[in-house]
Order: C-alpha cells, then structure tokens, then sequence
C-alpha cells in the first residue's frame, strides 16, 4: 500500500513521510492520511481508509428489507436517524407506501434532534482539535441532554433503529413534548454561550479563517454536500429545495458560509454554518412538535414485503449532506443491491487535492471542518 | 426540466448511443453505449439549460443472468434542479468503462469504489486502486458470485457459531440428565387422567 | 426546567481542602526559614549544632574539616527542601488545574481520593513510580534516558535565586534575573534531546517546535526584564523587590506605562516558553499526539511533568518579583523588617512577607491555569509571527521607553507616583468591570448555580 502510494506522491527520499493516522487524536476514527512533508508544511495528504469497511451494501442484500434497519444506523452512528430515514424512503419509494403524517412529523422532530447532537459532537471536536479542550464538554453535556430525550423516544441512545418501513417504530411519549420544549428554551441560550465560549475567540478565527479554502466551483465539482457545500456558499438544501416528508411544512433558514473570518469556503464558514444551522434545527423540532397532527403512526406494510422489480434513490439531508440510498429491487423479499452514498466519504475525497501547501496544524482543521465520521465513509 | 426532456435532447445529440428511456417506474433511466459516455457527461455538464454539475451517485449493480455489470450514474443540476439516471453495461468477464473523473471530480473516489468492490476497470482514471479493501484483497465482494477466501494473511474470516456449540452441549446434558432419571412408574391402568395437569409431552 | 438544587453545601470541607492544599506546599519554605540560622554565612548555627553532636557522641567535631562537612550536609538539606517544594507544588498544582478544569467545563474532576480528591496526586505519583520504563527498541537509548534530567535540572536551578519572603531565599546573586534566564535555557536541550533521541516522527516534530519557540521568545522575555532591571539598577532579585513597595502604585508595573506593557510581553512569552496553552505546540495532542512526549513512560515522564507545572510557580513568581512588588508587607518597609533581626517578630513577620508573595503568585498562577482551559493553540507560523513582528518590537519600545523615562524621573519625582495612582486605579477599574461581565453572563445562562456538593 504505502509503495503504491509513495510512488504516486513522487517521493524522493528526501522528504518525511508521516503516518497520520489510523490511531491518532484528531482523524476522528480510525483513518491514515499519509503526510509528505518536509517539516511544517505538507507536500501532500494522501487518504488511507477502510479501516472500519464491514461490507455493510453486501449484508443488504441479504437480510431482508425491514432486517437491514438496525445495519443502517451502524452507517453513521453519530447520526443514525438519517441513515434510517434515507434507507426508510428508498424502500417506500419501491413499495409505494405513503407515510401517516403523524409519522412524518415524529421523524422530521427525531432527525433535527439527531442533527442538533451530531453538530455538537462536529463543533466540539473542531475546538478541541485547534486546541481549546472546554467547548467539547460542553457540547457534549448538552448532547447527553439529546441523547436522553431520544432514549426516552425510541430507547436507544446511538443506534436508534427508530424508523421503519412505514412510519416510525414508537409514538411519542407522555409529557415528551414538554421535555424537549424545555430543553430547547435551555439550548438556544446554550448556544450564545457556546458562541461567547469559542466562536468568536481571536485565536479561533485567526486558526480558521482562511484556511482550507474550498471555492463553490471546486464543492461542487468534488461533489461535497450539506453543511460542507453551504460553507462554500452554496444555497442549497434538501429540506427546502427538494423537501421530503414533512419539511414542506416547516419554515427555516438555511445558513450559507459569508467568509465572516476571511475567504468564504474557509474551514470557519463550514464549522459557523452548522453553529447557525442547530439554531434553526430547533426551531423545526419546535414546529413539528406544535404542528403534530394525531394519527397512526405505522402504514400497512407487510411482514416481508416484496416490492416489484425496479429501482428507486432515496435523498435525505443528513447532518453530514445529502445521504442517498439507491435500492434495487427484483422482485423478492430481499434487495437485489443496496447502497449508501454519503456525504463523508464524498468529501474524503477533496483532501488530497487540496492538501498540497498546507501546515500539518491545517490539516487537523480540514478534517475536522469537514466533519468526516470514519464508518460513513468505509461503511 | 424532467428526466423525459432530458432524455430527448440526449437523443436529439447522440442518436443511438443513448438507448430509450425505461418506462417510468420510479425512477427511469436510460442505457448509454460505454463509447459515447464522456461525450455525453460532457454535453450533460457544459449544454446550458442542462449543467447537470453535481455527479450524485455513481455505482454498480452486478447482473450474472444478464451477464452484465450495470454502473449506474445520478447526475443532478444545482442550477435547474432537475436530474438524471444514466446507466452502461460492461461485459461481467472482463468490465471495463471510460472514467468520467474528467467531468466531475467527485467520480474519482466513487469510481476507485466500484474498482474496489465490483472489479469496473475505469479508463482513464488517474489514481485506480483499491479504496476501501486492502491492496492484495482477492476479488471483488459486491459480485454476487463472490467466494470468501478463506482468511486474510492468516485472519480467519469465519469462526464457528458459538451458539451451535451452546446449544449442543446443552443436548449433552439434557440427555446424560435423561438416562439418569428413574424410570416413569407404570400409568395407572384406569384412572381418569386428572383435569388441570399438563400432558406429559416427552421433552427434547 | 426547575432550577437546580444542589443535595448538600459542603462549605466546611472545601474550605478545609483548600486549607491543606494551601499549607503543604508552602510548609517547605517554612522548615527552609526555620534551618536558616544553619545556615548563616557565619557559620555560628553550624558551630552550635556540631558542639552538640560533638557532646552527643563523645568526640572532638570542631575542626575545620567537620565544619566544612556540616555546613555542605546543611546546605544540602536546604536544596532538598527547595526541590521538593517544587516536587510538592506541582503535584498539587495538577489536582488544583484538574479541579479548576473539570468546574470550567461542567463536569467533577477528581473528587475521590482523600478530602475533595486531594490525595489524587499521590496516586498520580506512586502510579508513575510503578509503571515500566519503557525505552523504544529503536530510540538512542542513552539520551533518551538523560534527557528528562536536562529538562529537571534546568527547572529546579531557577530555585536557587528565586524568592520566597523578605530573607528566604537560597541565594541573592547579583545576576539573579540573567541567572534564571539562563538555566530556563536548559530546559529546551532537555526538549530537543527528549525529540530527537525517541526515534519518533511525532517527537521531532515537538522538539523541533519546542526549540523554534523556546529560542524566539527567549528574546522579548529578555527585553520585558530589562525594563525592572532598569527601574531598580540591579540584576538582584531581593534588590528589584526592595526597590518597589507593597501599595499596588509602588509596584514597578503601575510605576512606568512602558513597564506594564512589559508585564504583559514577559508573561505571553513565559507562557511560550513553559509550552502552556496557547503555545503547547509541542505537545499538542491534537497535533502531534504528544509531541516530545509521545515515547515516554512512567517517571520519566512524570519528570517532565513535574517541570512543566512546576514552571507555573516559576513564571509567576518572577512576574511577581519583578512587576508586583514580591513579598513587600503593606505598612512593613523592607528595612524595618531587617531591623528585627534576632527578635520574635522577625519570624512573624518573615511568615507575613512569605504569605504575601504566596498570594501573589498563586493569583498569577491561576491565570496561567485559567488561559489554559480557555484559549485554543496558535499555528506555528503564527506563533512565530506573535514573537518577531510583535513582540520584540514591542520589547525595544519599552527598553527604549524606559530609559527616557529614568531620566524624567530623576528629573521630576512625582512622576512615578502619578503613573503609579492613575494606572492602578484604572486597572482596578477593569477587574472590576472583567468581574460584572463574568456574574452577568453566568446569571444570562440558566440553572448554572454555583453547586459544592459534589466536592
């Protein structure tokens, strides 16, 4: 591997070839980035990964529709209920189920929440990763706040196997609208606190503004997604632009990166968009929640459902972009091909092209704007 | 624009190398000639009123009965915000298709993964090799003829099912506990079986 | 949600670990007074105490060879003290930062060994002492070996001239502050060994960082002490904090505008130069897992931490000796406390001056523990932009400054006093001012009362 590679960089001898990874701080999961480097400033990163690949596309195929949910949440567990949901879609395209809508709406609330902790774990990992170990506490006291109300929802606090082919496994439990709204009345003022703690801090902008630019052309040339591709500047969200579920319902803004600490597309305008966008996360859990019609919560669907043959793509805006499912079925209860394109694995990708001229401590900072989670990207 | 209006421009520009448009199940598609892909991803890009410039999806579906090996491209517009599935078949013995990593960049990691797990040679691409599995990895797992070999440099792969085992010692000893146990007393000839008690099922 | 209310108000026992916490470290300094007659240039302490032994064993020890003998045990058992008041300081500065972090990120902190986790730095210690020490197979092992002792030595020399009270101090040279200058300097050998012999790319990395910082800030620190140096025309440690006086408008940073400046270049580049956050590149784990460190276990590595907070006291108590006015006693001059000497209250008011200049240091020392937990790291490149561009220029202009400030001193000598009022009622102002804004944002955000009860 590392011959192949060291080919492919143009290595002379001359220079240091560093392991960055798999077992280090800062690559947030078990990934290398072969560093060519002759002291501080990077010749060239390389991404190594599959580390963490358990063929999760194979095992689609052969568990049946409804058995595959649990393997999804294993795609991107710092954000489950997204790899639910993208997979839940995709299989009622092919059945051609609807959803109740008091279903949409528990799974547009759940999602927002689960976007809100996946974010925190993204900003307190980027401040711990430029040096500034507090915020990361912080972030994940409140996360543990998330975590309880979704254990209190569906029971689990990581994998949570909440969606289903259909609808959503549980309904909402009593007095859960009063926690989460009391919650969100505490988090919002968390969120000044959070800004006041590390946003702002002159040594933060001055570490992140600037660096790791990605101009709009090369997003969305390399394909970046979600909050990656609004900090380039690109407005563009599925929940609004090509809403699914119950989105078309909510109002909210989406955050686009302004270049407030320099150049728009730097590593701070991709980590203050997911600072803005857990704002307005909450505000659309605060809607469904208002707005939840009563109803069933589950579609008819069948124990093994065989959906005829065909093939259907599924897009859902997940904390980390757009996650499209693309399931293929061919008429019996199993999938003949399932897979998971997500918005890690596409922006692995950028690294290596844009690496070259970079300091290691620069490096750090792209990966962690990027928001990378290591079993999104093998799978 | 739909995937239809699409679709006749393709036609309108190519011919014949764009095959029809499946009928519009959920979402259809149509089958590109591998000579004619770049050509077409290029048209698809740069054509305005097109400017398909987000490459989605590029994967691949493994058909032994057909004896194809379909890769699969969504395409979709920022711009226009509409989008389209293309597909190419490559023949299962030996696949080989044109990298389009020269339209969007984002093909080059998607098709590094189809090289990975189907074994699609991409010409063209600049960097093809292994992405997710290890470089002497044998064969290609998303094939659905893959044979697991039997490790990897001496890692098994498989291991015995621990609950098999469990289950037959508990056999074991639920037999040793049969042979130990007295003899059952001869039924009793004429009485009537009493009403609340069990039937006595010999257990496993 | 409901306020929260804390189970119990355990008042009493933080009040009483802090006590202890406080007393340990600082009963060294005491027992090194009580052992100063001793250890008198005269000689009488040592005379005495050999008679003694001399009647207690029955033979003849005042000879010069056995009062050369006793004088070297005595000032060998006075280094010891020293030593081990820095061995003692830094392990309850760990439990002290710990605790402070853990309050500064919401969460306990060490809270189970002993009253409020206070013995958790025994632990810490006996664990290090129980650990393997681990050489890698690939490293030179002889230098990796020494290169803790560099670093050790370098950090525990400075103690030789550094103050504690109005007569404690191991030795008042005439160079002191180029005396501390120059021994800090062995600390980035120790560094730049530890780096390069551990064979690791992560290592050189730190090493290789620690030596660029260590060096660049070398020189603003050398420029904001000159600036003292200047004010009090000497070089001597007691005689710079005998040249300023216990009121803050005595004290040489409110005396001078440039001075105070000068504070604030010398402390960025001590912090620098003791790797603390925000200048802990090399060993940022975020980074370079742990820089310098990454290959050390066990006491070598508990050697290296023993220095790195053991400098906290170092940099705070120079800041303290040169810009706040060290131990001087509030309505105590210097001189009326020598002229005690040989009564009872000297010894009180030697305890006074001690526990003044404690206090000063421990209130710097948590500033330093307080940034740490606040401020991310800086870049390399712009750690390096901080020192040339900014502050040594900076240093020059104050030097500078300086000098034409003597001479209007010695012109008009109301100026100091001037300078002294205005600057420290202004800086009065703006603690003041830092101390609202603090209980305002904490009052903004709901349910963080102050709770003890898991002390």
């Amino acid at each position: 591997m590392s011959k192949l590679i060291l080919r492919r960089a143009g290595h002379t001898g001359e220079e240091m070839l560093l392991n960055f990874g798999p077992q280090h701080p800062s690559t947030h999961g078990v990934i290398n980035f072969i560093v060519d480097t002759d002291g501080e400033v990077m010749k060239k990163a390389i991404p190594d990964v599959g580390y963490l690949h358990r063929s999760i596309e194979k095992i689609g195929e052969v568990t049946g529709y409804p058995g595959f949910m649990p393997y999804t949440d294993r795609i991107d567990y710092v954000a489950a209920m997204f790899a639910n949901e993208g997979y839940a879609i995709a299989v009622e395209k092919l059945l051609k189920v609807e959803v109740p809508a008091r279903a949409q709406y528990l799974r547009a609330a759940s999602c927002e929440l689960c976007r809100i902790a996946s974010h925190l774990v993204s900003v307190g990992t980027m401040a711990t990763d430029i040096g500034a170990t507090t915020p990361l506490v912080h972030a994940l006291r409140e996360r543990e706040r998330i975590n309880d109300l979704i254990e209190a929802l569906c029971g689990a606090r990581l994998t949570y196997n909440y969606h289903r082919i259909g609808g959503v496994a549980f309904d909402m439990p009593t007095g859960w609208k009063d926690q989460v709204l009391a919650f969100l009345d505490h988090f919002e003022s968390m969120l000044t606190e959070f800004d006041r703690l590390i946003t702002y801090n002159e040594i933060y902008l001055k570490r992140l503004g600037s660096v790791a630019v990605i101009p709009r052309e090369l997003a969305i040339d390399y394909g970046l997604v979600g909050p990656n591709l609004r900090g380039s500047g690109v407005d563009w969200d599925l929940r609004r632009d090509a809403p699914y579920g119950a989105y078309k319902d909510f109002k909210f803004d989406v955050p686009v990166g302004k270049g407030l600490a320099g150049t728009v597309g730097d590593a701070f305008d991709r980590y203050h968009v997911r600072i803005l966008e857990m704002k307005q996360s909450s505000l659309i859990v605060r809607q469904a929640l208002e707005r939840m019609p009563e109803g069933e919560i589950m579609a008819k669907v069948q124990r093994k459902p065989k959906p005829e043959a065909g093939e259907a793509l599924s897009r859902v805006e997940s904390a980390r972009g757009e996650m499209a499912y693309y399931v293929v079925s061919d008429g019996t209860d199993k999938a003949y091909r399932v897979r998971a394109r997500t918005g890690s694995y596409l922006a692995m990708g950028i690294i290596e092209d844009i690496s070259p001229g970079m300091m290691i401590a620069d490096l750090v900072a792209l990966i962690a704007s990027l928001d990378v989670v290591a079993p999104e990207i093998d799978r | 624009m739909t995937p239809t209006e699409i679709h006749e421009r393709l036609k309108a520009k190519f011919g014949e190398a764009v095959g029809p448009l499946s009928e519009p199940k959920i979402d259809p598609f149509a089958v590109v000639k591998a000579d004619a892909l770049v050509e077409v991803c290029r048209f698809l890009k740069a054509t305005a009123g097109l400017e398909l410039d987000f490459c989605q999806d590029l994967t691949a579906v493994d058909w032994p009965k057909k004896n194809v090996i379909e890769v699969v491209y969504h395409l979709f517009s920022y711009k226009h915000r509409h989008g389209i599935v293309l597909k190419v078949e490559a023949d299962r013995a030996a696949p080989v298709v044109p990298s389009v990593e020269g339209v969007w960049k984002a093909a080059n990691w998607m098709e590094r993964e189809v090289y990975d797990l189907f074994g699609v040679s991409f010409t063209g691409h600049p960097d093809l090799r292994r992405v997710l599995l290890p470089d002497d990895w044998v064969g290609h797992p998303l094939r659905k003829d893959y044979q697991e070999a039997g490790g990897y440099h001496g890692i098994p792969n498989i291991r015995e099912n621990p609950l098999v085992e469990l289950r037959r010692l508990d056999e074991v000893k639920i037999a040793a506990a049969a042979r130990n146990r007295p003899p059952p007393p001869p039924p009793a000839a004429a009485a009537p079986p009493a009403p609340a008690a069990p039937p006595a099922a010999p257990k496993a | 949600m409901a306020p929260y209310q804390p189970k119990s108000d355990p008042k009493w026992l933080v009040a009483l670990t802090l006590a202890v916490a406080l007393t340990v470290p600082f009963l060294f300094p005491v027992l090194i007074l009580l052992s100063m007659p001793l250890a008198e240039p005269s000689g009488g302490g040592v005379t005495l105490a050999l008679r003694w032994l001399g009647n207690v064993l029955g033979t003849d020890l005042s000879g010069p060879v056995a009062h050369d003998v006793g004088t070297a045990v005595v000032l060998l058992l006075i280094a010891f003290l020293f030593i081990n008041f820095g061995a003692i300081f830094s392990g309850i500065c760990v439990w002290w930062e710990r605790r402070i972090a853990g309050r500064m990120q919401s969460r306990i902190g060490p809270n189970r060994q002993g009253l409020g986790g206070f013995l958790v730095w025994v632990a810490d210690a006996v664990k290090f002492l129980l650990k393997e020490d681990l050489v890698p197979a690939e490293a030179d092992s002889l230098l990796f070996r020494i290169a803790p002792y560099f670093v050790l030595t370098g950090f525990a020399l400075t103690f030789v001239v550094l103050p504690f009270g109005h007569s404690v101090v191991m030795a008042d040279l005439n160079v002191g502050v180029f005396y501390i200058t120059s021994v800090t300097a062995l600390v980035v050998v120790g560094i730049l060994i530890s780096g390069w012999s551990s064979n690791s790319k992560w290592a050189l990395f730190g090493g290789m960082r620690s030596a660029a910082q260590v060096v660049s800030y070398e020189i603003p620190a050398g420029l904001a002490v000159f600036v003292p140096v200047l004010m009090a025309g000497s070089l001597s440690m007691q005689d710079i904090i005998r040249a300023q006086g216990a009121a803050p408008w005595d004290w040489f940073i409110f005396r001078n505008p440039a001075a105070l400046v000068a504070f604030f270049v010398l402390f960025t580049s001590q912090l620098a130069e003791a790797n603390r956050t925000p200048f802990d590149l090399p060993e940022a784990e975020s980074e370079l897992v742990a820089g310098y460190l990454s290959e050390y276990s066990g006491f070598r590595f508990a050697l290296f931490f023993m220095s790195e907070f053991g400098n906290i006291w170092v940099m705070s108590a120079l800041a303290t000796t040169l810009f706040f006015g060290g131990w001087q006693v509030p309505g105590m001059p210097a001189a009326a406390i020598s002229a005690l000497k040989g009564t009872g209250a000297w010894w009180g008011w030697q305890l006074v001056s001690m526990a003044v200049f404690a206090v000063k240091t421990l209130l710097l020392a948590n500033v330093v523990i307080w940034l740490r937990w606040t401020l991310p790291r800086i870049r390399i490149d712009q750690m390096m932009t901080l020192s040339w561009k900014y502050l040594v220029p900076i240093g020059f202009v104050c030097l500078i400054f300086t000098l034409f400030w003597q001479l209007g001193v010695g012109a008009a000598p109301g100026l100091e006093l001037a300078s002294g009022v205005a600057l420290s009622v202004g800086a009065l102002f703006v603690v003041i001012a830092f101390f609202r804004r603090v209980f305002k944002n904490v009052t903004d955000v709901r349910g963080d009362a102050i709770d003890l009860s898991n002390w």
